[in-house]
């Protein structure tokens, strides 16, 4: 396929590795923000053919990961309503809740149905008149517009019966909370789709105010490797900058008519993150012109307090201070098959990756 | 979820636009992009384009690594 495999291409693979060792002294750290890119490093082994001074670390891109366990709670419990079907990526589906998922939900009779888009949530609430279809909006920049175009979508349609329960996040604000956190970052594989989105604006605030290079990477093996390069010969020469790797997808201002629907609909509001805490306007609430199709007024949904299970250390792993194989439930209680955290649950989420793919 | 695939825009009807995907065809809504052209390669996530794929930046990235073999 065009675009995918000239850029798992193997000579450039080893050309790219064998400059990245030509060049890199400094032990390093470096994080990829993305699940998607945790995905394919381990699926192709990257970190294993690097030099043993540069570790890559995973961080909090993922979307079912950082989502807390209350909303998982909150989407249940509205799953058990009659009137109500919940439309849902399939990611969140077999996340644990304190009780249930929403798939041991489904399992005892709820409503709840599987979506590949947004347009196919606006289509259930045009087919369901008589039941209420609450589309459960989760995800950073990259799928946001796609919940923001299918609430004005339902506001032409004037649909009464479509809300959406939104635990939206942008990305920028947790990497600043990373390195707020303490945790060391030399550099920053930044999420290539996300910034699709948002351009390689959006990390204008962080680089201010940590100076940490930052490069916005593409999803094929050519594409990491390459952002890798990128990142030891800034580290290298006590440089730092944003680049961009991925230029065929990304560019400075981003998709402007992405970040337009996104910030019609909704603001920044102080959120909750699994392993971070609360990070202020990190998350994306529903701005008031919208508020009847926001879930949380519909149905006075309330956030409790995020207990999560005592034993998962998917938080820690979130932050890049442990692998996964260091959890002592990786593997042994905890596989894809029975998952009891998170970051096993979904396909972007590192115990998963690290799972299937080995250590 | 962010994963994103590329794929060729071989129709567009009003809103929607008929991609191929590695042969499969996929239709995506065109509400998230402008000047979106029949042919044009594009990145497709949740059901919707979210960008045109820039095929000269594109070529610009290999020619950089290609250029490495030579030093």
């Amino acid at each position: 396929m065009r675009f995918i495999d000239e850029y798992r291409n193997k000579i450039l693979i080893d050309t790219l590795l064998k400059n990245i060792r030509a060049i890199s002294r400094k032990k390093i750290r470096l994080m990829e923000i993305c699940g998607g890119h945790t995905y394919v490093i381990k699926r192709y082994g990257i970190d294993n053919l690097l030099p043993h001074n540069i570790r890559l670390i995973s961080g909090p891109g993922c979307p079912v990961c950082v989502t807390g366990i209350s909303f998982i709670n909150n989407a249940v419990k509205l799953s058990e309503n009659k009137n109500v079907i919940i439309a849902t990526y399939g990611d969140l589906m077999r996340v644990p809740g304190t009780k249930k998922s929403l798939a041991n939900a489904r399992s005892e009779g709820a409503n709840v149905q599987i979506v590949y888009s947004t347009l196919q949530a606006i289509e259930l609430a045009e087919k369901y008149r008589d039941r209420e279809i609450v589309f459960l909006g989760i995800g950073f920049e990259t799928t946001a517009p796609a919940t923001a175009a299918a609430i004005i979508k339902a506001q032409e349609k004037k649909l009464k019966n479509f809300t959406v329960y939104s635990a939206h996040k942008i990305m920028p604000p947790a990497m600043i909370a990373l390195i707020d956190q303490g945790i060391a970052i030399d550099g920053f594989i930044a999420p290539g789709h996300v910034s699709t989105i948002g351009g390689a604006k959006m990390y204008n605030q962080i680089f201010k105010k940590y100076k940490v290079p930052i490069v916005i990477s593409g999803f094929e093996p050519v594409d990491i490797l390459q952002s890798i390069y990128m990142l030891v010969k800034q580290i290298e020469e006590n440089n730092s900058e944003i680049e961009i790797q991925y230029k065929r997808a990304v560019t400075f201002d981003g998709n402007l008519k992405a970040q337009e629907y996104i910030y019609k609909v909704f603001e920044p509001s102080d959120d909750y993150w699994r392993g971070l805490g609360i990070i202020e306007k990190s998350g994306l609430s529903i701005y008031k012109d919208y508020f009847d199709f926001d879930a949380t007024k519909k149905f006075n949904i309330v956030n409790e307090n995020n207990v999560e299970n005592v034993a998962c250390r998917c938080g820690e792993v979130l932050k890049g201070l442990i692998y996964p194989y260091e959890c002592p439930l990786f593997q042994k209680i905890c596989n894809p098959e029975n998952p009891i955290g998170a970051c096993m649950v979904s396909s972007e989420g590192a115990c998963q990756a690290y799972y299937l793919y080995g250590n | 979820m962010c994963l994103s695939v590329p794929g060729k825009v071989i129709s567009i009807n009003n809103e929607v636009a008929e991609v191929s995907i590695g042969g499969a065809i996929v239709k995506a809504s065109i509400l998230l992009v402008d000047n979106l052209k029949v042919g044009d390669y594009v990145l497709v996530h949740t059901g919707y384009i979210i960008q045109i794929i820039d095929e000269e930046q594109a070529t610009e990235t290999l020619k950089i690594i290609q250029d490495m073999q030579n030093d």
